[in-house]
């Protein structure tokens, strides 16, 4: 009888119609447990706050509002500017480079594909040891002695606020530039040859090739890195942690996620960092549904 | 004839010319840094006080104390860093691949109810910032007793969307005749994982590996939160703690950057196309 229903049990774990569901287990259970519940407690938790007694209460919107300072406004600023500035430099100049590399004219390929991709290997904390560095505020510091070249007085780069997004910025091009030209010339190299003949026997010309057969067909590429950058934009922390920890100057490298992290890891007002983190994922959803409309990348994959 | 013939190819050669020196010029920018920290590694660090680190190499000034200082003083965690980095980016790796693949393996064989939902969560968790979910994930984590731990750095993140939908599409590319075949033969649907589709998805498996490995190596926020004493930090967060207003260490920071970096810049250069495409298909979230 035991014998039986075991093997009831393992013909119904064995069948071909029930494997798929404890293939996919691992997902759903991860899915549910760090994903599903975090997000349900972080909904609910964003509404309530700590009443006279000491206990939880709902609150409406009252943790939204307390959004309405500064300080946040700064941060959700800082995350726009910085976006803004990585994606109009680490998408069109990647393209350009993986064009140029891919180009037959090209000599030592691998070499210079190797060398523009190692920064991307570092860490942003052992990338931002090095700037700080580089970026030191001593006249003998390298920047400031390559300005000084040209008779520029040393600049105090980590305090001065005016050169705080410039810091990230850099920080964040040099580690991104290399994995971006590798994304691109992967996509170069799934262009079908056939429709450069087509346009060579069309008479077209290296721009117009250029411009209606490469780039339109990098849209694929083009879209992937542009969802991940605008997630890298408003996710960005380490970059400005490892220049100044959790407090920048006047707030200049504060950011969503920094300002989640001090409001729930340093001054335990945990309700606003709940609201903060609905903040951001709904700017970060609309955004990328935005974008994903925009290039019909959803059309595309149900088609 | 002969004159466009030749005026083409000067003109190629004139291209080859500029494109090289070009390439020369952004490599240049591109390795300096690496340059920079290598040479202040072998300087003398209170030096670095007084004049910042100097791009020119200086015999006089050439030591190996900031080394020595990394593999003699036993008041330093750096070693102990660097086995929590090195355990978690195995242990993250060997599971996540694990996890994943089987994921995308049933996405991409298997009909059934429930596949395109899964499918487009796979997706959606793709482009949705984790870090909203710090806090009650440490919450969750802290209840569990999971805090300072292994376990708490690996569990939430474990089974990765963008490995799923890797594997995903490439279990999608490989005929349904080879599993068919099995099925014929007696294979159960888990046989038909293990010895068929993992020898087909080896080459996937290869670039997974790098990309949830070095996504472990460099991840900076999850285990900044988890881990709370000093000899469970992982790399980078304890090489950030280093960096103090008041006073950084110098020595230990600068010769184990270069040490956290050496490894995974020696594996690339004698794996370059592995590593290529196993980055290509997510991003390396720092």
């Amino acid at each position: 009888m035991r014998k039986n229903k075991r093997s009831l049990i393992s013909r119904f774990l064995y069948s071909q119609k029930i494997a798929p569901y404890i293939f996919i287990l691992p997902f759903v259970l991860s899915f549910a447990i760090f994903f599903v519940y975090p997000i349900i407690k972080t909904v609910i938790l964003s509404f309530q706050g700590m009443d006279s007694s000491g206990s939880m209460v709902f609150v409406g919107l009252k943790n939204y509002q307390s959004l309405m300072n500064p300080h946040f406004f700064k941060a959700v600023r800082n995350n726009i500017v910085y976006t803004i500035i990585m994606l109009l430099l680490v998408i069109p100049i990647p393209i350009i480079l993986a064009v140029m590399l891919n180009s037959k004219n090209m000599l030592f390929k691998k070499f210079f594909r190797a060398a523009l991709f190692l920064p991307s290997l570092t860490s942003i904390i052992v990338a931002g040891v090095i700037f700080r560095l580089l970026f030191a505020e001593n006249a003998s510091a390298p920047v400031n002695a390559f300005l000084g070249l040209f008779g520029i007085q040393p600049i105090t780069w980590q305090l001065d606020t005016r050169y705080s997004m410039f810091l990230m910025v850099i920080l964040s091009v040099w580690t991104a530039i290399g994995i971006n030209v590798i994304y691109f010339l992967s996509g170069l190299q799934n262009i079908p040859v056939e429709l450069y003949e087509a346009a060579d026997i069309d008479g077209a010309g290296y721009w117009s090739k250029l411009f209606f057969v490469t780039i339109p067909q990098l849209r694929s590429v083009t879209i992937y890195v542009l969802t991940i950058s605008i997630y890298g934009g408003f996710a960005m922390f380490a970059q400005s942690y490892i220049f100044w920890l959790t407090n920048s100057p006047e707030d200049s490298g504060l950011t969503m996620v920094g300002y989640l992290y001090k409001q729930g890891f340093e001054q335990g007002n945990l309700n606003v960092a709940y609201a903060t983190g609905i903040v951001l994922v709904i700017i970060v959803f609309i955004l990328n549904v935005i974008q994903l409309k925009f290039f019909g990348l959803f059309r595309k994959e149900d088609a | 004839m002969v004159t466009v013939k030749t005026r083409r190819k000067i003109k190629a050669i004139i291209s080859k010319i500029l494109m090289l020196i070009f390439f020369v010029f952004l490599a240049f920018l591109a390795l300096l840094p690496f340059y920079a920290i290598v040479v202040a590694s072998f300087a003398p660090s209170e030096r670095l006080f007084i004049d910042g680190i100097r791009l020119n190499i200086d015999p006089k000034n050439f030591t190996l104390q900031n080394y020595i200082t990394l593999f003699t003083d036993k008041t330093i965690y750096y070693w102990d860093w660097y086995k929590n980095s090195v355990i978690l980016a195995v242990l993250s790796t060997v599971l996540g691949l694990f996890l994943s693949s089987v994921v995308g393996y049933a996405l991409a064989v298997y009909q059934f109810k429930g596949r395109n939902v899964v499918f487009l969560l796979v997706i959606f968790l793709m482009m949705i910032p984790v870090e909203i979910l710090l806090l009650p994930l440490f919450q969750m984590e802290v209840s569990m007793k999971i805090i300072n731990t292994y376990a708490g750095v690996l569990l939430p993140f474990l089974v990765s969307s963008t490995a799923i939908f890797f594997f995903r599409q490439y279990a999608s590319g490989i005929p349904k005749d080879f599993i068919d075949a099995a099925r014929i033969d007696g294979c159960t649907e888990y046989g038909i994982y293990s010895k068929i589709m993992i020898p087909l998805m080896k080459p996937a498996i290869g670039a997974m590996t790098i990309l949830l490995a070095l996504s472990s190596w460099n991840h900076f926020i999850w285990p900044l939160i988890v881990m709370r004493t000093n000899d469970m930090l992982t790399l980078p967060v304890g090489l950030s703690s280093l960096i103090s207003p008041d006073e950084t260490n110098y020595s230990v920071l600068l010769s184990g950057s270069v040490l956290s970096v050496l490894p995974v810049i020696i594996i690339f250069l004698f794996n370059q196309d592995s590593f290529i495409s196993g980055l290509t298909v997510g991003g390396v979230k720092g």
